[in-house]
């Protein structure tokens, strides 16, 4: 197979953020401490859909400690109860009249400390008139159903219907197709559950006029400038710090009212003000993920050829839509769902449903919807594989786009950059042993033993991306980097992306090492506050490397051509007769004369050419001219207790292929952290609410994350297809892996009950959930 | 009605007078100032605020500070002596066994309360013992690794006696 | 996340504790690992405006063989119980079960007599006790009680604890030659409570028949249950495969269980069946000399 020699070849080098970290030294949200801080907390609603009949916070503004309380009523006033969500719809911050899903906020309280606030929310009386809740988008879309949105123009649920593709070839396609699958596939709602919550610490300060607020962002800029527009600050008076995160994963993205609560609360008093949620405020409130309904359908040949693609999808969006989606795309990059096959029809159509829950939609790694896009192709090519009667690896084989192929345009409209599929497949079923795995399951199905072989081969689609496609809010979304060297040859870069974990300050100064020549520890990376770093739109959907890294390279060439001109000068040659080697300029053929990236550092600043404009930085703003695409092969082997239907995930192979990485450790870290994330929906994690609106997972006690015990040891390989158009051929890897892996399990579970008729299960795959199958079966122990 | 707390902590004794309510980690991380400890959850689910408590690693939101008057009191803050890594430090950084950071304080406390009882821990040994930390960003694999990574320099024979 | 106020008082000596109590009544919680208390207090589900610390309370801690017992002193850390080589040997039943309870850390808080007392069905211990057909020792203001086991959990979170009167200690009777216990656990996610849980404890005669049989039910019911006509259906008998399997299908029959998030009862009752089945097996191995 082929593997370009990749441009960095820097390996596992350590973590540099690795040290505050390691002593207890990290600068996280609830360590921020500024004098005369106070202390927000939220009364909730305990109704899933209510009107707000009166509110008596007397009690609460009678003990010692509390300072203020905050309404609807009052941020109406100021014009901000309701404001507007990412995707142009508006949610509220409290309520004046109505609440719209349990836990909602209702009413702020502060108090000089944290004990002080917890007590005074119980003391707030709220006056409630439930209201019937809707809680499945089929309650939803019945006729005369109650609204969730009465303030819409529109007198139904529905929020947007979105479509992509030929429809009526489709149609024909699959009508005419010699073998058609199709499958209801409902992905639940999930929370990321990031072990920080969110929070901030909002400080108005009345004698500069600035507002600053530390939060937990993942989007710094963006929320600066949402919050300038929303209340009328200036832009340039509000500040954004994003300190150290533990965690985002996605659900760092939104605007929640907390830290708009936060931001009038400091106004109102003059003083700092900090807001930090409990776990259960954030399981019951904070953006979700998933909440798909699917009906998909592939169509194929007897020989096995891949037709068509029709997926109807019915999103439930909760009260609002703040999905955190590119404009034009209310169903993000679902239709990437053709996925890695050579199919030339297809058709998607999306259609949002408002709900009594809380907004959200684009979270916990799902790359804009990338994660129910391939779930459900790759779900359905298993499927097609076991009823054609053909070997699940050797159906995609056949299928596949090929390496001669890229770049490749799909059916629904991606310019995938580049992939080599068949290499990588091979290379997993190699790692595996697939043969020798599946001759171990002929004999252990004979003695009536469960295991299961299951495949996904994804294709992602990050780096978001193109000006002339993708927009939040207007905002395009681009990435930048601004690179400043000091007279002394150290580096200070800053950028518009924001790490909560993936290792930004160890691989941006790995990609200016890599071209200036700069050892990496001379070279400091820092991100997150909107007064200092450029413009960006921020990091989730795996899009940093792709935009940010991009923009370091091109910044950091840009200044090695300054380089270049300032070595001309100080060895009174032309420039033209230089020849760049890792960290140094010397003549050509003469390579005893040279001058060091350091030497012209400091020359930048003392010695230049007369017409140059002295110092040594640069900036980029990188506006990428497509996305990217990683692409893996993920294989899981399960077996299955035939007495209590626990599934046992024996072994798991991944290997991706993310073009150019980069640094390797840190690759496979965000592999092994995302299959985790990929086993936790497949198996144990989802938002259950029952009828009347309650959610019965508010707590990590049901709410169940996978310890180490439930964790398999994760075996990963790679592949290396570089991207054509990126400036060091790197694609972006965060979230492959919660993207690829929930199929690959799924597949194996239904790969081990085929025999006995299961032909598809949705997750999280419950041990009850297998049992009643087996027993169903009559193979229950 | 306030209680004065004096526990050691970390080798030095510390003193604050505190509501018998309050809960033993917003004692350390807001009365002493050691903000290494973190909160992850309100269920006692997570692990992020482990401390060690008279040598035992326990879940400093499921106690009162109250409840550790004259104890002594270990947090991530003391792991290191005289400016060099413990050998659970050096391994979580060569291993990259910390990605986001919020649980490793934790992480590191319950793996040294292992390490203490059971120098020699098998895998399945040492998934058991961080059973009750919880981490989303690794996926376990290379927390592991850290811990086999220390287990094995502590057991090592040193040139001075290294402090476990 | 934070608890209301309360008052925090920690007698040195039991008397002092059972006076607390007394004067203080319903408005008063004894602390021992508090952690079951504490995060109800948390999630201010409980509020007690009194809290008594039982913690410096010397001598109810320990584990000892005396007279013909194991006894458990009630203050006795779950992670002692674990690390006991006197308990892994000789009770391995209680060995299995304190190794499932929630998590290693909570274990270093966790005591058994909270476990007990608490009388959450879903709770590991009482199954366990009712196997072994333990007895309570208990301490109030008209002196020293001993419960038998099965008069000890009267109904969710009840006990046959008075208002004034504290858990001192567990008696379980040594075993008798050719005995074997095991618990097995069934959960979601380890930590996790029991989606159902089966303790059985055996004792075999010289003809290798069943001499005594202590069957114990987690979390299907509303309190832990005695599986008693599993448990008789055993005496005197072969304890052969087939018999293990009737055994194990009548526990199935007494269990109560509900639908809940952690499964459907029918479910529930069929993982009693299943896990009470490998537990008979387990403890006819250990029985038999096994480990």
């Amino acid at each position: 197979m082929t593997t370009v020699a990749p441009a960095l070849g820097h390996g596992g080098v350590k973590r540099k953020e690795d040290p505050r970290f390691l002593q207890g030294k990290g600068n996280y949200i609830d360590d921020h401490r500024l004098p005369g801080m106070v202390y927000l907390d939220i009364v909730r609603s305990p109704y899933a859909h209510a009107r707000v009949t009166h509110i008596n916070a007397e009690a609460a503004l009678a003990l010692p400690g509390v300072l203020a309380v905050i309404t609807g009523k009052d941020l109406e006033a100021a014009g901000l109860a309701w404001i507007p969500t990412l995707m142009s719809d508006k949610q509220m911050v409290l309520p004046v009249d109505t609440v719209k899903f349990q836990g909602q906020e209702v009413v702020a309280v502060v108090a000089e400390d944290r004990y002080t606030a917890a007590d005074a929310v119980p003391l707030i009386e709220v006056g409630y008139e439930p209201l019937t809740p809707v809680m499945t988008p089929e309650k939803a879309l019945a006729p005369g159903a109650p609204l969730v949105r009465p303030d819409r123009d529109q007198k139904d649920n529905r929020i947007f219907h979105w479509e992509v593709g030929q429809r009526e070839e489709t149609e024909r396609a699959l009508q005419g197709s010699d073998v058609v699958v199709t499958e209801e596939i409902y992905i639940p709602r999930i929370m990321t559950s990031a072990i920080e919550t969110n929070g901030c610490v909002a400080d108005w300060q009345s004698a500069t006029g600035k507002l600053t607020i530390y939060m937990t962002t993942q989007a710094p800029h963006a929320i600066r400038t949402v919050f300038a527009l929303v209340t009328g600050l200036p832009e340039h008076l509000i500040r954004i710090v994003s300190p150290d995160l533990g965690g985002g994963f996605g659900g760092k993205v939104p605007v929640y009212p907390g830290y708009v609560l936060a931001a009038v609360a400091s106004l109102k008093l003059g003083r700092p003000v900090k807001w930090i949620e409990d776990r259960s405020d954030n399981l019951v409130s904070a953006s979700f993920a998933r909440d798909y309904r699917m009906t998909a359908e592939l169509g194929a040949t007897n020989e096995g050829r891949i037709t068509a693609l029709r997926i109807k999808t019915i999103a439930d969006h909760g009260y609002s839509d703040a999905a955190a989606n590119p404009s034009k795309f209310p169903a993000g990059m679902f239709h990437i769902c053709t996925g890695s096959y050579d199919l030339k029809t297809a058709f998607v159509e999306v259609d949002g449903v408002y709900t009594n829950k809380p907004p959200g939609g684009i979270a916990y790694r799902c790359s804009f919807r990338v994660t129910e896009a391939v779930h459900a192709i790759e779900c359905l090519a298993e499927r097609m594989a076991h009823q054609l009667g053909m070997d699940p690896a050797a159906f995609r084989q056949k299928n596949f786009i090929q390496p001669e192929q890229f770049p490749y345009r799909s059916a629904l409209g991606w310019e995938y950059d580049s992939g080599n599929y068949p290499a990588a497949l091979t290379k997993a079923m190699e790692m595996i042993g697939y043969d020798d795995l599946r001759r171990e399951q002929a004999e252990k199905r004979a003695r009536g033993e469960l295991m299961g072989i299951g495949i996904s081969f994804f294709t992602e689609i990050v780096g978001a991306g193109p000006s002339k496609t993708f927009d939040i809010l207007g905002l395009k979304m681009f990435d930048s980097c601004e690179i400043r060297v000091h007279p002394t040859g150290k580096v200070l870069a800053r950028l518009g992306t924001k790490s909560q974990g993936q290792g930004h300050e160890t691989t941006y100064a790995q990609i200016i090492s890599e071209e200036l020549g700069f050892p990496i520890a001379d070279i400091s990376i820092e991100e997150g506050d909107t007064d200092t770093a450029p413009y960006g739109l921020g990091t989730y959907a795996s899009r940093s490397t792709p935009t940010s890294g991009a923009a370091t390279a091109v910044a950091a060439r840009r200044l090695r051509e300054k380089a270049k001109l300032i070595a001309g000068h100080l060895l009174e040659v032309s420039p033209d007769d230089l020849v760049w080697d890792r960290d140094r300029f010397h003549v050509q053929g003469v390579p005893e004369r040279f001058k060091t990236i350091q030497d012209i550092s400091f020359a930048a600043y003392t010695n230049f050419p007369p017409t140059m404009e002295p110092g040594f930085e640069m900036t980029s703003y990188y506006d990428p001219p497509n996305l990217t695409f990683p692409f893996g092969a993920y294989i899981c082997v399960v077996d299955i207790d035939r007495g209590t239907g626990q599934v046992k995930v024996r072994r798991f192979v991944a290997v991706d292929d993310c073009g150019n990485r980069i640094n390797e450790t840190i690759v496979e870290g965000q592999i092994q952290g995302g299959l985790t994330m990929g086993l936790a929906p497949s198996f144990y994690e989802s938002m259950i609410y029952d009828e009347d609106g309650n959610c019965l997972t508010s707590t990590f006690m049901d709410y169940l994350l996978p310890t180490a015990m439930e964790t398999p040891n994760w075996e990963t390989g790679a592949t290396i297809t570089p991207s054509p158009h990126h400036p060091f051929g790197a694609k972006g890897v965060g979230e492959s892996a919660t993207v690829g892996a929930p199929p690959a399990m799924v597949n194996a579970v239904v790969d081990a009950l085929w025999h006995l008729g299961v032909r598809q299960i949705d997750i999280p795959i419950t041990p009850w959930k297998v049992h009643a199958i087996l027993q169903e079966a009559g193979v229950a122990e | 009605m306030k209680m004065p707390v004096r526990v050691t902590i970390n080798g030095t004794v510390r003193e604050a007078t505190v509501e018998p309510r309050l809960l033993l980690v917003h004692f350390i991380r807001e009365e002493l100032n050691l903000t290494g400890t973190h909160i992850g959850c309100d269920t006692t689910s997570c692990g992020a605020c482990a401390v060690l408590l008279d040598g035992r690693a326990v879940k400093s939101c499921t106690v009162f500070a109250v409840q550790a008057r004259g104890r002594d009191i270990m947090t991530v803050e003391g792991l290191m002596k005289n400016g060099a890594y413990h050998p659970l430090q050096e391994g979580f950084w060569e291993k990259h066994g910390l990605q986001c950071g919020f649980c490793t304080p934790g992480m590191l406390m319950t793996s040294l309360a292992l390490l203490r009882g059971n120098p020699h821990p098998t895998e399945l040994e040492i998934r058991e013992a961080i059973s009750g930390n919880l981490c989303r960003c690794t996926g376990y694999v290379n927390i592991v690794k850290a811990i086999q990574y220390a287990a094995e320099k502590l057991a090592a024979p040193v040139a001075e006696a290294q402090p476990v | 996340m934070i608890p209301a106020t309360f008052e925090y008082l920690v007698p040195t000596a039991l008397p002092e504790a059972i006076a607390l109590l007394q004067d203080h009544g319903a408005e008063a919680k004894i602390l021992a690992g508090g952690h079951s208390l504490i995060p109800l207090m948390k999630l201010r589900l409980a509020a007690p405006a009194y809290l008594i610390d039982i913690n410096q309370i010397a001598g109810l801690e320990g584990i000892r063989e005396e007279d013909g017992n194991l006894r458990l002193g009630a203050l006795t850390r779950e992670a002692d119980l674990e690390s006991s080589e006197l308990i892994r040997e000789r009770y391995p039943i209680l060995h299995d079960a304190t190794r499932v309870i929630a998590d290693p850390l909570v274990r270093n808080r966790a005591t058994i007599g909270g476990n007990l007392a608490h009388a959450d069905p879903a709770n590991d211990h009482p199954a366990v006790m009712l196997a072994l057909r333990a007895v309570v020792v208990t301490r109030g203001p008209d002196g020293e009680r001993r419960i038998p086991i099965d008069e000890f959990f009267v109904d969710t979170f009840e006990t046959a604890l008075g208002p004034a009167e504290l858990l001192t200690e567990i008696l379980v009777p040594s075993p008798a030659p050719h005995s074997g216990g095991a618990y097995l656990k069934l959960e979601r996610k380890v930590g996790d409570y029991a989606i159902v849980g089966v303790a059985v404890q055996l004792a075999l005669s010289a003809d290798g028949t069943v001499a005594a049989a202590g069957i114990g039910l987690t979390n299907v019911g509303a309190t832990a249950l005695r599986a008693s006509q599993a448990e008789a259906a055993l005496i005197g008998r072969q304890p052969n495969e087939e018999m293990l399997k009737e055994a194990a299908r009548l526990a199935a029959t007494e269990a109560e269980p509900t639908t809940d998030l952690r499964g459907p009862a029918g479910y529930k009752r069929e993982m009693i069946r299943v896990l009470g089945g490998r537990a008979l097996v387990r403890a006819l191995e250990r029985a038999r000399g096994g480990v």
